[in-house]
């Protein structure tokens, strides 16, 4: 007898927690979303309605969550065998890979239209333009293409300051051009790390990673060369009017650790590597979130303390 | 059979349920603040509506 009283644990497909379709949009990038849109919503020299600001990072972190349930359509398959991913919504059957689909088209739409009509139409052209470069550009075309998939998905993720920036101006300045650059920049040294201690994961799933196609070696030395050109576009950040002495002191700081990580993760070999767990490489990792929330950090508090009137 | 107890399955959607309504309540929130911000930025709230609208009349210059 089929019996819905029954208390037997089982797996009902297609019946999600409301918890799931929040999983669905990547909570954890939407973080990193909202807390980089609204540094640059913030720092551009313009003065913005706090509920107008609200409601532009709100549907900005939005259209980046659909853009997460795009990519989890398209990368059900993949996600299914890595050990990182395969207990997420789509993967473990709780949803189903079309209706993951239909609700990141449907919030993309929405993220968009509410976004120009909030903000302005610059803004959201951007947005949109976001959404497509990560669900169709990277997910769909490249990721499983070429090696240099995480730098390509790393300019996606580079975008939210320009887009807050842009939702705040309507107009793209060097300062916005150089959060994107210290993103984009830092990506490929912050996934590459992890690419290195979750080996397994990337391979089984055949996903052409630096590690699986060029070796390991390559790809230590290829951290050490983007964090080198990292320094620059941190740097340079310092010398824009967005930034103050609290940004050039983290930017001053920060860098020296990070580049002096990417070094010693550069020069130890495997051997090494795993007899401390990669503990080094763990570092660096560990280490390059930090980064990211301290320079968007400092940049925040220069404009608070500009705007209290005690600015550099 | 009428269904007596409670499943988990009902439970799972009458959490889906109450968190869609949030969201459509939060939602009609949001675009009743952002209404009232636009306004009090002074927007004109006039347009033309096939009435004649003096007020918003551009006129020729010679």
């Amino acid at each position: 007898m089929s019996d819905l009283t029954s208390q037997t644990p089982v797996t009902l497909e297609g019946d999600a927690r409301f918890g799931d379709y929040i999983a669905l949009m990547k909570p954890r990038v939407m973080s990193l979303v909202v807390f980089t849109a609204l540094v640059g919503l913030i720092v551009a020299p313009a003065p913005v309605d706090p509920m107008i600001g609200f409601t532009a990072i709100l549907f900005i972190a939005l259209g980046a969550g659909a853009s997460g349930a795009l990519n989890m359509w398209y990368d059900a398959d993949i996600d299914a065998v890595m050990r990182r991913t395969k207990g997420r919504p789509v993967p473990s059957g709780r949803i189903d890979r079309h209706e993951a689909l239909s609700v990141g088209l449907g919030l993309s739409a929405l993220s968009i239209v509410m976004l120009g009509l909030a903000a302005n139409w610059q803004s959201a052209a951007l947005l949109a333009f976001t959404i497509f470069f990560y669900a169709v550009i990277y997910t769909v075309w490249l990721k499983r293409r070429t090696p240099q998939n995480i730098v390509i998905g790393g300019a996606a993720g580079a975008f939210p300051p320009i887009i807050g920036w842009v939702a705040a101006t309507g107009t793209i300045s060097v300062e916005a051009v150089l959060m994107f650059g210290l993103i984009f920049m830092w990506t490929p040294p912050h996934f590459w790390a992890l690419a290195l201690f979750m080996k397994g994961d990337y391979h089984k799933a055949e996903v052409p990673m630096l590690t699986v196609t060029h070796g390991r070696r390559e790809t230590r030395r290829q951290i050490w060369l983007y964090s080198l050109a990292l320094v620059p576009v941190a740097l340079g950040l310092a010398l824009t009017p967005v930034a103050g002495l609290v940004y050039l002191a983290v930017a001053g700081g920060f860098n020296i650790v990070f580049v002096a990580l990417a070094w010693l993760v550069w020069r130890r070999d495997e051997a090494t590597a795993e007899a401390d767990n990669y503990a080094t490489e763990r570092g660096l990792f560990r280490f390059s979130l930090i980064y990211l929330f301290a320079h968007f950090g400092a940049l925040l508090m220069d404009a608070a303390l500009a705007a209290g009137g005690g600015g550099f | 059979m009428p269904l007596t107890q409670t499943h988990d399955l009902h439970r799972r959607r009458l959490g889906r349920n109450i968190g869609v309504a949030l969201s459509l309540l939060g939602f009609c929130v949001i675009v009743f603040g952002l209404t009232i911000a636009k306004v009090r930025q002074g927007a004109s709230l006039e347009a033309y509506d096939h009435i004649a609208r003096p007020s918003i009349t551009v006129e020729d210059t010679p």
